[in-house]
């Protein structure tokens, strides 16, 4: 074992030193002779699974199909996307609202898919927003952002959006301890341990509409919450997140944050907390966040200020939560298929911890604690221990799961992946990443019901993978056939970054519910022209409202005057189509604003403030049919004390002056 | 009033038509007619003539009573102000599409009704719809019309024809 781990070690520095004259050694004979076989998907052919992988530092979520790696789509969430207008047009604004304002950018770092008694159900994916705090919806029948919930008491929600078996909530946790929101924040940092706390959050999903509400916070010490899972089967009704620097430090804490031999993975068992919150024990408190809805029917958001969070305290309520210990650093922390075994990853440890739930709860039972940290009961580290997986790798990470009682970790530090198995503990076998990987994806693999079949690391270096394009390079994710007894790596495909944590899932749980049209019948945008008869140009007072048409291949209105200098335009843009992948996109010359992309029989809203008098062009910007590009008009822009009057036509030229619009 | 705005527009289509031609006529991303012709079990050429007249579709029978159906006409104009006006018109003139005067005289209802529901297929295999893409150039968008919804934009047509 020794002996493979120096061998990796030495592949490491020799990677480092010597990338890219030359490509280290293993890399191509790591690939096994079918692996083309394995993963060409032919033209016209459908991939097996969805991989919904977080986009990381650009805010947004990505698809990719499993097993080609091939990108399907970029899903704007956190991060305003103009080739969408989201977060441009005026409908999506308010998506991007919080209680610090329009936030047009986040960080997204991981997945969870709604489940039904533990299985992928195919109904929504959540993401976390780790830098002004906040959990997405999307919708999968759409893969649209549907709805944005903000965490209030919360900085960096890095353990979060993890999910319950029945969806019965997703989590939120402060990977930056912090004053709470209804204290007075304007404390020396250095006060950290007297006046900074850690919140979790239980977000509550609607069985029915998957809509968003916290139910209650947990107040806890300001440790570093990190990662989370949910127990399943047995342990369901328990919530398992990881954190570091129990030392409370301020500063420097890749030093500071790494004086404990052990720090600990946090147990809440959130059935107990739910009857603390119904029979009271709850403290009401005022703080303020954005709460943001997208209106299907009207393909228009509502962002509320919500004013009120229930915290709970675990001095008022014992026996909610304990402190389990856990070597150095934990990061990753997962739950296997059958709830009883929690993997607890130190980034600094040279062993895996396997805790057994069966345990846990005989410890809680005979109150075999180690005494308590700032008032919580810690468990007796070899009381609730299963065993641990000797000698893994290095700097173990993040564990999923196959349907066959095996396990996999992730090791960035020797950048490998090392198969286990969860009952005995014993290292299977171990293979190379290129290079530092984060998280990995086996489908169903944080489930109950683990699909298996595929591996996807998510590496943070890809060095000499791929062709250069400068200081920044793609980023990537790998490939493995776990089917048999020996990992196969098959596939590198570059993705958006960052890739942090990504899930997959059968197609077919999917695509059959995948929407092909808005239907022009329920459009209820007050804005829509539903039909050319409805199409028309009304001012009101400086707002010059223009309710326009799109179909294959022109706009109605698509000539008008009138405007002055001083207004602000808004095309209400209905794109009548009712055929599937038949957006119509709209742009006006000089708009400070991004284009608007129409789905079919939606209505979008495009705001623009005219700079100077003239005439602007405006255009389809997707191409939608053989005269696509006669898809234009014209906006004519007179000074302020102009008498041009409001006038607007389709197919006719020299306009007469409209009639008074109709009421 | 709207109808008044658009009357140019046959002129406007014929300038678009030159322009195609000066484009060599794009790609065409947005295809999606896949589905195979299906294989007419055809025995003698009479028959063959008389089911191309029907298009391609479900609807191979329609009765057609020989008065108006006005709640069906009504329900059928409330569609064309959705789903029709923006390309066709309901006199001789050529919009993006034909106008529909006369429409009901020149084609069969089971053509119509089967080009309104099965849009991509017809455009694919259907000789007398391919024959008018060749004159308009923009492929019919299939506006997702149910089976009903078919049946009364007929009769809306066919109240448009004078029926009464």
């Amino acid at each position: 074992m020794k002996k493979v781990l120096s061998k990796l070690l030495l592949a490491i520095i020799t990677i480092s030193f010597l990338a890219p004259a030359c490509k280290p050694k293993g890399a191509e004979s790591a690939v096994s002779g079918d692996a083309a076989q394995k993963t060409y998907v032919a033209p016209g052919k459908y991939d097996e699974f969805y991989n919904f992988v977080s986009g990381g530092f650009s805010g947004q979520m990505s698809v990719y199909g499993i097993p080609s790696g091939r990108l399907f789509r970029v899903i704007p969430v956190f991060s305003v996307d103009p080739e969408k207008g989201y977060g441009y047009s005026e409908e999506t604004k308010a998506m991007l609202n919080t209680s610090h304002g329009f936030v047009p950018w986040d960080d997204l770092h991981h997945i969870a898919l709604s489940e039904t008694d533990g299985v992928q159900d195919g109904r929504w994916v959540f993401g976390n927003g780790n830098n002004t705090p906040r959990i997405a919806r999307v919708d999968l029948k759409t893969f649209r952002t549907a709805e944005i919930i903000e965490i209030p008491n919360s900085a960096g929600n890095h353990s979060s959006p993890f999910i319950t078996e029945n969806s019965e909530y997703v989590v939120a946790g402060t990977r930056f301890s912090v004053p709470m929101d209804n204290s007075n924040g304007d404390v020396p940092i250095n006060t950290y341990k007297q006046n900074f706390r850690g919140t979790v959050s239980f977000i509550a999903v609607d069985k029915n509409t998957g809509g968003l509400k916290i139910n209650f916070q947990i107040l806890l010490p300001g440790v570093n919450f990190d990662l989370a899972r949910a127990g399943k089967g047995k342990s369901h009704g328990w919530m398992f997140f990881s954190c570091y620097n129990s030392e409370r430090a301020n500063t420097l804490l890749e030093v500071n944050a790494s004086q404990k031999d052990k720090d600990f993975i946090l147990c809440v068992n959130w059935k107990k907390a739910e009857e603390y919150l119904a029979a009271g024990k709850g403290q009401k408190q005022s703080v303020k966040y954005a709460h943001n809805v997208y209106d299907e029917k009207k393909h228009m958001a509502t962002s509320t200020i919500e004013n009120e969070v229930t915290v709970l305290d675990p001095k008022d309520c014992p026996d909610m939560v304990y402190f389990m210990p856990c070597p150095k650093s934990p990061h990753g922390c997962d739950t296997d298929p059958t709830g009883e075994y929690i993997v607890g990853s130190g980034k600094l440890a040279a062993v895996i911890p396997v805790f057994s739930f069966t345990k846990i709860q005989q410890a809680i039972a005979s109150k075999n604690f180690d005494g308590a940290y700032e008032g919580i009961p810690v468990l007796k580290y070899d009381a609730v221990l299963h065993g641990e997986v000797q000698k893994p790798g290095l700097g173990p990470l993040h564990t999923e799961f196959d349907a066959n009682g095996n396990a996999y970790t992730s090791f960035f530090v020797s950048s490998e992946v090392v198969k286990w198995s969860v009952k005995d503990l014993k290292v299977l076998d171990r293979v190379p990443t290129y290079y530092s990987v984060g998280h990995l994806s086996v489908p169903g693999g944080p489930t109950k019901k683990p699909w298996g079949k595929y591996l996807i690391a998510y590496n943070k270096i890809t060095k000499d993978r791929y062709l250069p394009t400068g200081p920044e390079l793609a980023q990537s994710a790998q490939m493995y056939d776990i089917s048999g007894d020996k990992m196969k790596l098959i596939l590198d495909f570059p993705t958006i970054g960052e890739p942090h944590y990504a899930e997959a899932i059968p197609a077919d749980l999917i695509m059959k519910n995948s929407q092909k049209i808005y239907k022009i019948e329920e459009n209820a945008n007050p804005y829509a022209a539903i039909g050319d008869k409805n199409a028309r140009v009304e001012r009101k007072g400086n707002e010059v409202h223009v309710y326009m048409t799109a179909i294959r291949s022109h706009f109605t209105p698509d000539n008008i005057e009138g405007v002055k200098m001083g207004d602000v335009v808004y095309f209400h843009v209905t794109n009548l189509e009712q055929d599937w992948d038949v957006p119509h996109g709209f742009a006006v010359k000089g708009a400070n604003n991004a284009e608007l992309l129409i789905m079919p029989g939606e209505t979008q809203t495009l705001a623009w403030k005219p700079e100077k008098p003239g005439v602007y062009p405006m255009y389809c910007t997707d191409f939608c049919s053989a005269l696509h590009q006669e898809m234009q008009g014209y906006i004519r822009v007179s000074a302020a004390g102009s008498n041009v009057p409001i006038t607007f036509s389709t197919g006719k030229t020299n306009p007469e002056p409209a009639p008074a619009p109709s009421k | 009033m709207k109808l008044k705005l658009l009357t140019a527009s046959a002129l406007f289509m014929g300038t678009l038509t030159f322009t195609l031609i000066a484009c060599g006529g794009g790609a065409e991303k947005k295809t999606t007619d896949t589905t195979p012709a299906p294989v007419a079990a055809t025995t003698d050429k009479s028959q063959k003539e008389k089911d191309d007249k029907k298009g391609i579709g479900k609807f191979t029978k329609v009765d057609i009573p020989a008065t108006l159906d006005k709640a069906m006409a009504d329900a059928g104009s409330k569609i064309y102000d959705t789903k029709c006006m923006s390309c066709h018109r309901l006199t001789e003139e050529k919009l993006v599409g034909p106008g529909w005067k006369g429409v009901t005289s020149r084609r069969t209802p089971e053509w119509v009704m089967n080009f309104a529901t099965n849009t991509d297929e017809m455009l694919a295999n259907d000789p007398q719809a391919q024959a008018l893409l060749e004159t308009c150039l923009v492929r019919m968008p299939n506006q997702s019309l149910t089976d009903d919804d078919a049946r009364h934009v007929y009769e809306f047509m066919r109240k448009n024809d004078g029926v009464k």
